[in-house]
């Protein structure tokens, strides 16, 4: 009776991640104490009816050992009422930790964390690459067990999303262009090469469609209608405007633009001939 | 036809210099940058930045040789009326000592800050960097513009102060003859150190995996057409700007000619007087006692140099940034040509 996609069961909130949070734990793995194994932190942010989203995050430092943890609170706190003066909106909302799986020293730290927040989310993020992949899970912990007896506790894992800020979207474009570059490292071009670049990339997708077009027209490829609907789309949504309309907007845009830049250039020379008079 | 020719010569002109400038100066490399600092600040400023309000911030780092690296930042809480007992130094203090805990670099290296339209060289900033780069030679503000960045690229400049002016800073004399004999040019006020973007490889791995899960189609802003708003507020700071430059020259114009008008009133009374000496001796009366001519006639204030030098590399960034801008979009628009062309 079981469906053939068995998904992870979603019985809470969606977490929504931004990257920032994503690259400070990375950050702070790698700047862990010789020794440790994993590093746990605290999750930032604000809940909402159905959704959590986690905005921010700091390490806490931890000592863990084979048949005890110990877990800096008052560091905690401190920190949490210092990020509290910069951002009063952000409340804990959980806790997180790098490494594959939870183990039961993570039973403990949560529910220290069920203290400060109600329903904390725990995230692990698999630093280690240890299934090859950088596995993010959130969990949510239940009761289980029968009632009467021990109760135990169960993680639940939930839905996970990436939710980025515009401005974060464009800051994250470049990180990613940046993992291109030969020595991992990336300046800033100036503005005509960033237009050049873009104009490139858009290249370069014109001639992946090209590509699947000559392969459908040559009946290597089956046609898809909805595809089909989406080339129309593009095609169609370059405006048809007749050739002199057309030279004359482009033409008087480039005159605003040339009657701009000379105006900026006469500028500078204004001030340089100013800043020379009074030096004399 | 030829209003295109020209037009790709000065765009061509104005890429030509910007790339020029973005070299560096030789001796001074790139100055890395986490990727988590750049996210920091990109989200500081779209939770808690509102129209013209600036944030702040402190970067952490190391420096190592004569190199500075990047390697955290904490964000600094706006200042508000209600916060009067808000202690500012103890809030940095706290913060250091808490990241020191967990392995973060305390060396304080430097500090950022947004801006709107460019407008950041004030008084203010000149000031705070002076005392950055007092304890420490190496240190920089990075200047983060959102709206900039909210087009399309990443808009993150890292300045420092010349040596000249820190000279002038240091002496606190901010005279006309002072900033004279310093030589010093709007142009040499700030110089702009290249930065350059560290991944390390488990972030490499992050990047790779948030490409293959994240569903957010790029929503491709650099190559978007409308320019029109953008360039009337940049012309409007800097309308407002040569306003005030404006008058300060007048001031400046007033100045000189009252101190020429002193001169010459001095020189006639010192003609007079030998006159009238010259006549008294002939009578065989004793001469009237020289007087301190500088007590008579006191020299007018001249009027501070150091504003006028702040107002001048402000105009001269507003310039610099309108004409990357219009560069950019003769590039777009040249693309919506082709585009034209290949249909029409």
């Amino acid at each position: 009776r079981s469906s053939p996609f068995l998904k992870m069961a979603v019985h809470g909130p969606v977490v929504k991640i931004h990257p920032v949070v994503l690259a400070s734990i990375a950050d702070s793995y790698e700047r862990r104490n010789e020794g440790a194994s994993r590093v746990i932190g605290t999750l930032l942010g604000t809940v909402d009816k159905h959704s959590v989203e986690v905005t921010n995050c700091f390490s806490v430092p931890h000592n863990e050992s084979e048949d005890e943890v110990a877990v800096d609170m008052e560091f905690a706190k401190n920190m949490y009422e210092l990020h509290k003066k910069v951002s009063p909106t952000e409340v804990i909302i959980g806790w997180y930790a790098t490494g594959f799986d939870i183990t039961e020293h993570s039973v403990l730290i949560h529910e220290y964390y069920s203290r400060e927040a109600v329903n904390p989310i725990h995230l692990t993020v698999d630093t280690a690459l240890q299934s090859n992949k950088m596995n993010i899970r959130a969990y949510i912990s239940a009761q289980m067990g029968v009632p009467g007896k021990t109760v135990g506790v169960m993680f639940t894992p939930l839905t996970v999303k990436y939710i980025y800020y515009d401005t974060e979207r464009i800051g994250v474009g470049l990180l990613q262009r940046t993992r291109d570059a030969p020595n991992r490292a990336k300046g800033l071009t100036s503005d005509l090469c960033q237009v050049g670049g873009a104009a490139t990339r858009v290249q370069d997708m014109l001639t992946t469609v090209l590509a699947y077009i000559e392969e459908v027209l040559s009946g290597k490829v089956q046609a898809d209608n909805s595809v089909g609907r989406f080339l129309t789309d593009l095609v169609s949504k370059v405006p048809k405007i007749s050739a002199e309309d057309f030279e004359s907007m482009l033409n008087s845009n480039i005159n605003d633009l040339l009657m701009v830049t000379y105006l900026a250039n006469l500028t500078q020379a204004q001030i340089a001939l100013n800043e020379k008079l009074v030096i004399l | 036809r030829d209003v295109a020719k020209r037009a790709r010569m000065s765009s061509a002109a104005s890429s030509a210099t910007r790339a020029g400038s973005l070299n560096g100066r030789p001796g001074r490399s790139c100055i890395p940058i986490g990727p988590h600092v750049v996210l920091k600040m990109i989200k500081h400023y779209q939770e808690e930045g509102q129209g013209t309000e600036v944030v702040q911030g402190v970067l952490l780092g190391l420096v190592v040789e004569d190199r500075l690296e990047i390697t955290n930042c904490f964000p600094f809480p706006q200042h508000t009326e209600d916060d009067a007992d808000f202690d500012e130094v103890q809030y940095q203090m706290e913060m250091m000592r808490s990241l020191r805990h967990v392995n973060i670099d305390h060396l304080h290296v430097g500090w950022y800050q947004s801006t709107y339209y460019g407008s950041f060289v004030s008084r203010a900033l000149l000031d705070s960097q002076f005392s950055y780069q007092h304890a420490i030679e190496e240190s920089v503000v990075l200047i983060y513009d959102p709206i900039k960045t909210a087009q399309g690229s990443l808009s993150l400049k890292a300045y420092r102060l010349t040596p000249k002016l820190m000279e002038i800073c240091k002496e606190k004399d901010f005279s006309a003859e002072g900033l004279k004999k310093a030589m010093i040019g709007f142009e040499h006020m700030f110089e702009e150190v290249p930065i350059v973007i560290k991944n390390s490889h488990l972030i490499n791995v992050l990047m790779w995996e948030l490409e293959e899960k994240s569903t957010v189609a790029d929503k491709h802003e650099l190559l978007n057409l409308s320019s029109s708003n953008h360039l009337e507020k940049s012309l409007q700071l800097l309308m407002d700007r040569v306003d005030d430059m404006s008058q300060d020259i007048v001031k400046y114009n007033t100045y000189s000619r009252n101190l020429s008008k002193q001169q010459q009133q001095k020189h006639q009374y010192t003609q007079r007087r030998q006159q009238e000496n010259a006549q008294r001796q002939t009578r065989g009366e004793p001469p009237l006692p020289e007087e301190d001519i500088s007590k008579m006639f006191k020299p007018p204030q001249p009027p501070p140099r150091m504003d006028t030098l702040l107002i001048a590399g402000q105009i001269n960034n507003y310039c610099q940034n309108v004409k990357e801008f219009t560069s950019q979009n003769l590039g777009k628009l040249f693309l919506a040509e082709a585009l034209q062309g290949h249909n029409s």
